[in-house]
């Protein structure tokens, strides 16, 4: 299986997992996650909301699930 | 002439919006959001600053922007925590991805035990995000040449410390300050070392057009109070500004006149 890491934790996931299919996991595994206050980027570069789907994850990818936070 | 009820500063203008209160506040640190919520409204401001950071799984995010009023506040991402240029630029765009459009606080730091800003990466940064588009508000040390290179770069404010962030020592250097407010023509922002609220006052008699501060509020034993207290402050200090000071002497010259005295 292919290991990705998510914010700095690695992660093995089944083959052609897309960027919507890891988000998916993320909510049913019951962490908190909210998708509508989420942005992804992957191996550095923005993956927009829009498209999560068309996007397949590889192995080795650098993936960071971002939100806002308070801050000065 | 306007009477003093009715007198209150100008609006700020910055980056084509235009601002009533001349004092943005950050939102971190505060002990839970009704206090941050309070200590906002009792602030005045109407930019808030807010970090973009790792989903954090276990413990759930800090709901910040569950507590924000996006009618009332325009919401200042900052790139707080990152030490290269690159990261800071990969966090504005994020920012804009996360919807907050394309103002951005840019923070290139340099050295995590001071939190001094690094001037190299925080000018390449500046450089690449004004190119894509971005709103820079620039973080930077109190150096009157780096505020110029930044104002050259295309930062639409530039902001200096007034001491380093979080420390609550105030304004360090108002002969830097004094030479930046003098050389810039775009808004010159105080932003950080704000302890308490003679902080603002002073920064903003030297003639900064505002005052950005987070730990000097959220860090106060009554933190509403502090944030009234800042508002009055910034009102005070732009007055005393526009007002013109008496010089400053060695010897005394009195008030009352000096004819006349009993026994002359």
């Amino acid at each position: 299986m292919p290991t990705i890491r998510v914010n700095g934790e690695n992660r093995e996931i089944p083959e052609g997992t897309t960027v919507e299919g890891l988000v998916s996991t993320l909510e049913s595994e019951g962490l908190a996650l909210d998708r509508r206050a989420i942005a992804v980027e992957v191996n550095r570069d923005i993956v927009p909301r829009s498209t999560y789907a068309a996007h397949p994850l590889e192995d080795a990818d650098l993936v960071e699930i971002m939100t806002i936070v308070g801050g000065g | 002439m306007r009477t003093p009820e009715t007198l209150t500063p100008d609006p700020l203008s910055i980056g084509g919006r235009t601002f009533r209160s001349r004092l943005f506040v950050g939102t971190g640190k505060y002990k839970d959001p009704e206090t941050m919520v309070a200590a906002l409204d009792a602030s005045g401001c109407e930019v808030v600053t807010v970090a973009i950071r790792r989903v954090d799984w276990k413990s759930g995010d800090d709901p910040v922007m569950g507590h924000l009023d996006r009618e009332r506040y325009t919401i200042l991402p900052n790139t707080a925590g990152c030490f290269e240029a690159d990261d800071a630029v990969r966090v504005a765009r994020l920012s804009r991805e996360l919807g907050l459009g394309d103002w951005v606080k840019l923070e290139v730091l340099g050295d995590r035990r001071t939190l001094l800003p690094d001037p190299v990466g925080t000018l390449e940064a500046c450089r690449t995000l004004v190119g894509e588009g971005f709103t820079v508000l620039a973080y930077t040390s109190d150096d009157p040449v780096m505020a110029l290179r930044l104002q050259e770069a295309g930062a639409t404010s530039v902001m200096p410390a007034g001491s380093p962030i979080g420390s609550g020592q105030g304004v360090l250097n108002p002969n830097n300050l004094r030479i930046i407010l003098e050389t810039l023509e775009v808004p010159v922002i105080i932003d950080a070392g704000v302890g308490t609220a003679s902080d603002v006052a002073i920064a903003m008699e030297l003639g900064a057009e505002g005052v950005l501060l987070n730990t000097g509020i959220a860090g106060a034993d009554d933190p509403v109070r502090m944030a009234h207290a800042m508002r009055h402050a910034l009102e005070a200090g732009y007055f005393a500004h526009r007002a013109g000071r008496i010089p400053r002497r060695l010897y005394a010259t009195a008030s009352s006149p000096t004819r006349g005295v009993l026994g002359e």
